[in-house]
């Protein structure tokens, strides 16, 4: 990489080497390492990162921002420090979604799609996530909560620390 | 009605085990004896193959598939030596299935065990377990077990002290359902955007980085290990002759119980209803049902009685898919339920075929439309007609007719419902209270 080009982190550099020798074709390691920048770069990929990781796989950054945006799990923006997802699905939504939705608004003061005034939660509908016998359901930084009554939203919300969020390594 | 269905267990016998998903447990419960049945009790790949022909299993992704038949579509090694490759695909994503999550999260050794014999049986040194995103704790626990079978010989080199060797690598999805289509997986696998591939060339010709590849469902693997054990007779007792064995049945919706149970397949739909979940929900009555996920069709209450089997359920007017039935009570609203439908599709649809990416979004906005009561008295024939447009058979992949079918289906039997929406100019089930915020927000988006 040139001087002045975005650059992932060496230890990510590194895990990022092994996880490619899984695949006869590097590229196939994209997702996953897409993945792995997001936790570790401030929950988002940004166009440095989008940038750093094209190098690291030897493509354009179209390609790899073509990729990052057609998946749903990538944030192409910054989003708030804790990510509520609630499902609208059809399990979800005969059960009472919309009624769990309209509480974590209520609780965190955001609206759908938003960031909430003090910068702590992002608040969004998600598609089916599989738990549909535990409907209704919200995801926390990527924790199910099932089974969902809306009096527990306030409390499940409040499960996560105030500060920023905590990434986990996850692979 | 002929004789009563045989009821025992398999599937699920391990997962309520005190630590199910370790390999001490899963040992200690016959675990990995059919690995080693067929390594070392003189099985060739051609003859595991065979078995598993013989049993009848179909696959558990939803297109009900012979597993066996598939197996033997890979080419014999002998005349072509390219790579070869198996894709589990564990990126269950259809609305209303969450049974091979179960699987992952409760019993992983039973799929690692079934991804190996499937390997042996194709000759495959290299397998690849495609996992949504959202999965996390399944990720997880697979990845595990597949660190414990490592370290015990049962996953890299020399297997068990033999010459077969197979590695078993995870991947984790971003979030597509169009992933769980065996081509979109594929091109998922590759680092790519999720977009199907035409087919022919079929993936055991052409599939991963253009080798010959097999892509099998979780559930499916599952079950091998127990075939090999058992034998394919004992495997033909359980469920009807022409869909054989257990399927695992997740029940959602207006139930009082909704879960995911282990039943033989052609088992009543009421039964299921009935016993294992215990009735619709609230002492109401049943209105419309799902029987296998969002893309299967709706039928009405007068279609319980109907066996949980591949052809019974295309008989009664609708698709046996992951077998996820979703129930809507007599308080639900079927044009609001086609809203939230057909709203995923669009929401999912690649956008490559102009019929899937076009049809999806104008469905999604008729049935909008109705709901918010700004329906017009043509809007019901433009439903059928668009799903005319849509499919089958005229896009790439099935998605488009996956939002076309419960179009259809909507249309057959609710059409009633659909015309007093317009009659009435609104949601003759909503509440004033529910109609609000999310329609008005979706009108808005």
């Amino acid at each position: 990489m040139g001087p002045g080009k975005p650059s992932l982190p060496a230890a990510l550099v590194r895990e990022l080497e092994e996880l490619v020798t899984h695949y006869p074709q590097r590229r196939a390691a994209l997702i996953p390492a897409l993945h792995r920048c997001q936790e570790e770069l401030g929950g988002w990929l940004a166009p440095d990162t989008l940038e750093a990781c094209a190098a690291f796989f030897g493509l354009e950054p179209v390609e790899v921002f073509g990729v990052a945006s057609f998946y749903p799990m990538f944030h192409l923006h910054p989003s708030g420090k804790h990510v509520v997802g609630v499902c609208h699905n059809i399990s979800c939504a005969l059960r009472g979604a919309e009624e769990i939705l309209a509480e974590v608004c209520r609780v965190t003061g955001a609206d759908v799609g938003k960031v909430s005034p003090d910068g702590r939660y992002q608040v969004q509908r998600v598609e089916c996530q599989g738990a549909c016998t535990a409907a209704p359901m919200l995801v926390l930084d990527g924790v199910f909560h099932e089974n969902l009554e809306r009096a527990e939203v306030e409390r499940v919300l409040g499960t996560v620390p105030k500060g920023p969020r905590l990434l986990e390594s996850l692979r | 009605m002929s004789a009563p269905l045989k009821r025992e267990t398999y599937l699920l016998s391990r997962v309520d085990l005190p630590d199910s998903h370790r390999l001490a447990v899963y040992k200690a419960n016959g675990g990995y004896a059919a690995l080693e049945k067929v390594l070392t009790g003189g099985h060739t790949p051609a003859q595991v193959i065979q078995l598993v022909k013989d049993s009848g299993l179909r696959g558990r992704g939803g297109a009900g598939f012979s597993t066996g038949l598939k197996w033997s579509f890979m080419p014999d090694p002998a005349k072509d030596p390219r790579p070869r490759y198996l894709a589990v695909n564990a990126d269950e994503s259809e609305p209303g299935t969450c049974k091979d999550r179960v699987l992952m999260e409760k019993d992983p050794h039973g799929l690692v065990e079934g991804i190996l014999v499937a390997c042996y049986a194709m000759r495959v040194k290299t397998a690849y377990v495609y996992v949504r995103g959202e999965y996390r704790q399944s990720y997880e626990r697979v990845e595990a077990a597949i660190a414990e079978a490592r370290a015990a010989g049962l996953v890299g080199q020399k297997i068990l002290g033999t010459d077969f060797a197979c590695e078993i690598w995870m991947h984790k999805g971003a979030g597509a359902y169009i992933c769980g289509e065996e081509t979109g997986l594929m091109e998922s696998l590759e680092g790519k955007r999720g977009h199907p591939r035409p087919k022919p060339p079929f993936p055991a010709g052409f599939g991963l980085w253009g080798q010959p590849t097999t892509v099998n469902n979780v559930e499916t693997l599952s079950n091998v290990p127990f075939i090999v054990l058992r034998g394919a007779a004992w495997f033909q007792s359980l469920g009807t002759p022409k869909s054989p064995g257990n399927v695992l049945i997740g029940i959602s919706g207006h139930v009082e119980r909704p879960g995911v149970y282990e039943l033989p397949l052609g088992i009543r739909a009421r039964t299921v209803l009935e016993e294992c979940a215990s009735g619709v929900w609230k002492g109401r009555s049943l209105k419309a049902w799902l029987p296998g996920g969002s893309s299967t069709g709706f039928l009405p209450a007068a279609k319980i009685d109907v066996a949980m089997d591949h052809d019974s359920i295309k008989e009664a007017g609708s698709m046996l898919g992951t077998a996820a039935m979703v129930m809507l009570d007599e308080t639900a609203c079927t044009v609001r339920a086609m809203q939230v439908i057909a709203r995923f599709y669009d929401h999912e649809s690649c956008g490559q075929c102009s019929q899937c990416r076009e049809g999806t979004q104008w469905l999604h906005q008729i049935f909008a439309r109705l709901e918010r009561g700004q329906g017009r008295r043509e809007d019901i024939e433009l439903l059928s007609s668009l799903a005319n447009g849509m499919a089958p058979g005229k896009t790439i992949c099935a998605l488009s007719d996956a939002a076309a079918i419960p179009t259809h289906a909507v249309v057959k039997h609710f059409r009633d419902e659909l015309e007093e929406h317009v009659r009435l100019g609104r949601c003759p089930l909503a509440s004033p209270h529910d109609v609000s915020d999310w329609v008005a927000e979706e009108a808005h988006a």
